[in-house]
């Protein structure tokens, strides 16, 4: 997968599992989501959600550091390949992003993402647009996150 | 600290919440713990990539927009988190250097039909720059408790 052209709907890859430890939990917490139910065991018992859980952000940014490092290990084959080498560019955004459940302290969260859609663009000929779906599902195969994105990516030189 | 509850979000209320002024180390703390893209590390890959200078990344924004609004109004609030986001519109780069000012329109403000002590309150949230750009959007709901239910304890 170098160019735009190269992507197929429906292709994807498994990005790797992250397993939520009540320390990390706290500490992306403190810094970025000081809410009671992401920093203190106590207090979270009497939220809505019924114990200490990860901070939503936190499970997105997991997800997204997996994917940087699985992006890296692409640009490396293709470099020691001495083939062209993808260029990925800037995300417009994401859409539907949703946490249908709490990640809770020890859960194991297996992360993945599949092309949806792809779209040429007018402004931008060098790239293309691509949307993709992003889920996280817990070790019950239950679904935690999910969301849309779209960034662009380099076509095929003419 | 806020004691906001959903009683205090009327549709159309526009609020300023939160300035904070984002340094290059904090661009580059943040890249390097959730989104290590070259752009994001060093001013020279900056200045190759499309967007022509050091840039922060958009999960940076968005934790900067959540600390934003838990200072300027979730802490001490009756907030019970969120199902999710609408949507996010990164507009323009953060860059070294900006000064953010983060603001709120309310959007809608309704009871739950299954939990009647609950209210969902719809925001808009932008994030400007110091040049009053909107560098960033987020529209999504958030959860209140009632005040009388919060005082009742339940």
């Amino acid at each position: 997968m170098t160019y735009f052209e190269d992507v197929e709907l429906g292709d994807g890859a498994e990005l790797g599992r992250h397993t939520f430890a009540a320390e990390e939990i706290i500490a992306f917490a403190r810094r970025w989501d000081p809410q009671p139910f992401h920093t203190d065991p106590v207090a979270a018992k009497d939220s809505l959600f019924g114990d200490l859980c990860a901070s939503g952000w936190h499970t997105v940014c997991t997800w997204m550091r997996l994917n940087v490092e699985a992006s890296e290990r692409l640009i490396a084959e293709a470099r020691a390949a001495g083939g062209p080498i993808p260029r990925f560019g800037p995300s417009p955004g994401i859409f539907d992003l949703k946490w249908p459940k709490p990640v809770f302290v020890g859960d194991t969260i297996s992360y993945r993402w599949t092309f949806v859609e792809k779209r040429e663009t007018n402004s931008r000929p060098e790239w293309g647009l691509l949307t993709y779906l992003a889920e996280g599902t817990n070790q019950d195969d239950e679904p935690v996150m999910t969301f849309n994105g779209r960034f662009f990516m380099g076509r095929r030189p003419e | 600290m806020s004691n906001k509850a959903f009683e205090d979000f009327t549709p159309g209320d526009v609020v300023e919440f939160h300035h904070v002024t984002v340094t290059e180390d904090d661009i580059i703390d943040f890249a390097t713990d959730w989104d290590p893209q070259p752009m994001h590390l060093d001013e020279e890959a900056g200045k190759a990539s499309i967007l022509g200078g050091l840039t922060g990344s958009g999960w940076h924004m968005v934790c900067l927009l959540m600390r934003g609004m838990c200072d300027g109004f979730l802490l001490g609030s009756t907030s019970a988190g969120s199902p999710g986001v609408n949507e996010i519109r990164w507009l323009k780069p953060l860059r070294p250097g900006d000064e953010l000012t983060m603001r709120y329109e309310v959007m809608s403000a309704r009871t739950s039909k299954s939990r009647p002590g609950i209210g969902i309150v719809h925001f808009k949230f932008e994030t400007i720059n110091q040049n009053g750009e909107t560098i960033m959007t987020m529209d999504n709901p958030i959860m209140f408790r009632r005040r009388e239910t919060a005082e009742a304890g339940s």
